[in-house]
């Protein structure tokens, strides 16, 4: 399984991408393979605000659903709605076209406590 | 509780399945992928280990009047090598089980019970079977049994069989060899709502039939599939699973089994005053309702109809074949026609459906 070193990662199997103050959110290679196949992204508002530790968005499988959340607080910006249709994006490309949401964040301060690549493979080891 | 394999659990871990807990088995919940299992079932052919389902075996003079005291169907209608879909039930009228009943002969019966409740059936027939003229045997550990389910199933397994499959009407079943192991069952059954069958194998044989069955069907393309696979395609079939659809206090006729409860049936049955009592008294029922949208329904959804709590989810997916979600759930009956409006609760956010009658999917191409 692939963990790009250009992401940090959560306990909860999220990624970000960090770009100035936008953070992009999604799932790891290893939460979509937990899952199994995506059939239903339930994507939040453009303009809806999160505080750090909120469930964001939804990611359902046909077993199971897990909720996604955002390790730093912020305002939905973007929402991948391409995903509308072709969820199994998640699971081909979880860290490119299968991106969740976009959020611009006042504070990335939580985001310097999230693994890099390396201790996350160490956590799902 | 300890959990159990049945005879083939090493070769799912060496084809890649997944495996998980299940009613009290380490079964694979999938191998390649649940949607391409759950396909290929609809389009070719998949192999399931059902093993962990439990046998009752009674044998007998009196096997088939004894048994029938115990079931909703009919089991004296039935002639040698016909299985038959039963509830058991309480003297409430609640479903034990739902099982199926396969006459051998007139005096040896096999009943097919569900893996969670082996035990629970063992006791119910020990308690209540009427051994006078008949003896019952836990035969659970000596079989494995392997589901062979899909539109190219008749023709890969009559090769490797000397049970003339291609004769087998629905609901039939055979003695015989398969891949060279005697003492095989080969029904015409499934739980797909595909064409299919259902081999009863000695225990000790499992292995060699499962790979005999993988080979005869790589033509067709056959792969192993996982409960998972085996949900989803039960569900688009709008079959009931004991433990969501079905407890020891649902009646059959709640349940939709109606078909399968024969009230006046000679020599009667346990609960059959309670169910003549229970007859269109009941205040919920079983419905399956199409969903708009791609909110999937989970087990225990509350269902709504204008805004009022009418009932509840016991079992949702989204259907592979159909491309949309579906539900099974208990409503209140003034909603339970088909055309109803109903609106699922999916944390918090709304899952409209309507009520709809029969299977969700049907097979074009039949037996």
């Amino acid at each position: 399984m692939e963990f790009p070193d250009r992401l940090k990662y959560t306990q909860h199997d999220e990624w970000i991408a960090i770009d100035g103050d936008v953070v992009t959110l999604g799932i790891t290679a290893f939460a979509q393979d937990a899952l199994g196949e995506i059939v239903h992204v339930e994507l939040p508002e453009v303009g809806a605000a999160f505080a750090a530790g909120a469930a964001v968005c939804e990611v359902e499988s046909v077993k199971a659903v897990a909720e996604v959340y955002t390790p730093v607080g912020g305002e939905i910006i973007a929402v991948n709605a391409d995903l509308d249709g072709s969820e199994d994006t998640v699971n081909a490309d979880p860290y490119g076209g299968g991106w969740l949401v976009k959020l611009r964040c006042a504070d990335l301060g939580p985001a310097a406590a999230l693994m890099d690549a390396a201790a996350y493979r160490a956590k799902i080891a | 509780m300890e959990l159990r394999r049945t005879p083939l659990y090493d070769e799912h871990v060496a084809l890649g399945g997944r495996i998980v807990p299940f009613a009290g088995w380490e079964l694979p919940v999938q191998y390649s992928g649940l949607i391409p299992e759950h396909t290929k079932v609809r389009t070719a052919l998949g192999l399931f280990d059902v093993s962990h389902m439990g046998e009752l075996r009674v044998r007998g003079a009196g096997a088939v009047a004894a048994v029938n005291k115990l079931v909703t169907n009919d089991v004296a209608s039935l002639v040698d090598g016909q299985a038959q879909y039963n509830g058991l039930t309480n003297e409430r009228g609640g479903l034990v089980d739902d099982v199926v009943v396969y006459r051998i002969a007139a005096d040896d019966v096999l009943v097919c019970v569900n893996a969670a409740n082996r035990d629970k059936d063992r006791a119910w027939f020990e308690a209540h079977l009427d051994t006078s003229d008949c003896s019952l045997v836990d035969e659970g550990d000596a079989w494995a049994q392997i589901a062979f389910q899909g539109p190219l199933a008749e023709r890969a397994l009559a090769p490797i069989t000397d049970v003339a499959v291609g004769g087998l009407a629905n609901y039939r079943f055979g003695l015989g060899s398969v891949a060279g192991v005697a003492g095989c069952i080969v029904a015409r059954t499934g739980y797909t709502g595909e064409d299919g069958f259902e081999v009863f194998c000695p225990a000790e044989h499992a292995v060699a039939v499962w790979r005999a069955l993988l080979t005869a069907g790589a033509e067709a393309g056959a792969v192993p599939c996982g409960l998972g696979a085996r949900d989803t395609l039960r569900l688009e079939a709008r079959y009931n699973l004991y433990g969501h659809e079905l407890s020891d206090e649902t009646s059959p006729w709640q349940a939709g089994l109606a078909w399968i409860t024969k009230l006046d049936k000679a020599g009667g049955f346990v609960g059959q005053d309670a169910l003549r009592a229970r007859r269109g008294n009941e205040a919920t029922r079983l419905v399956g309702v199409r969903i708009e949208g791609k909110r999937i329904p989970r087990d225990g959804m509350r269902v709504f109809a204008n805004s009022v709590d009418v009932g509840f989810v016991t079992s949702g997916t989204l259907a592979p074949t159909l491309g949309y979600p579906v539900a099974l759930a208990y409503v209140h009956r003034d909603h339970a026609a088909a055309g109803a409006s109903l609106v699922v609760d999916v944390r918090g956010k709304e899952a409209p459906g309507v009520v709809v009658n029969g299977p969700f999917y049907k097979r074009s191409h039949s037996a």
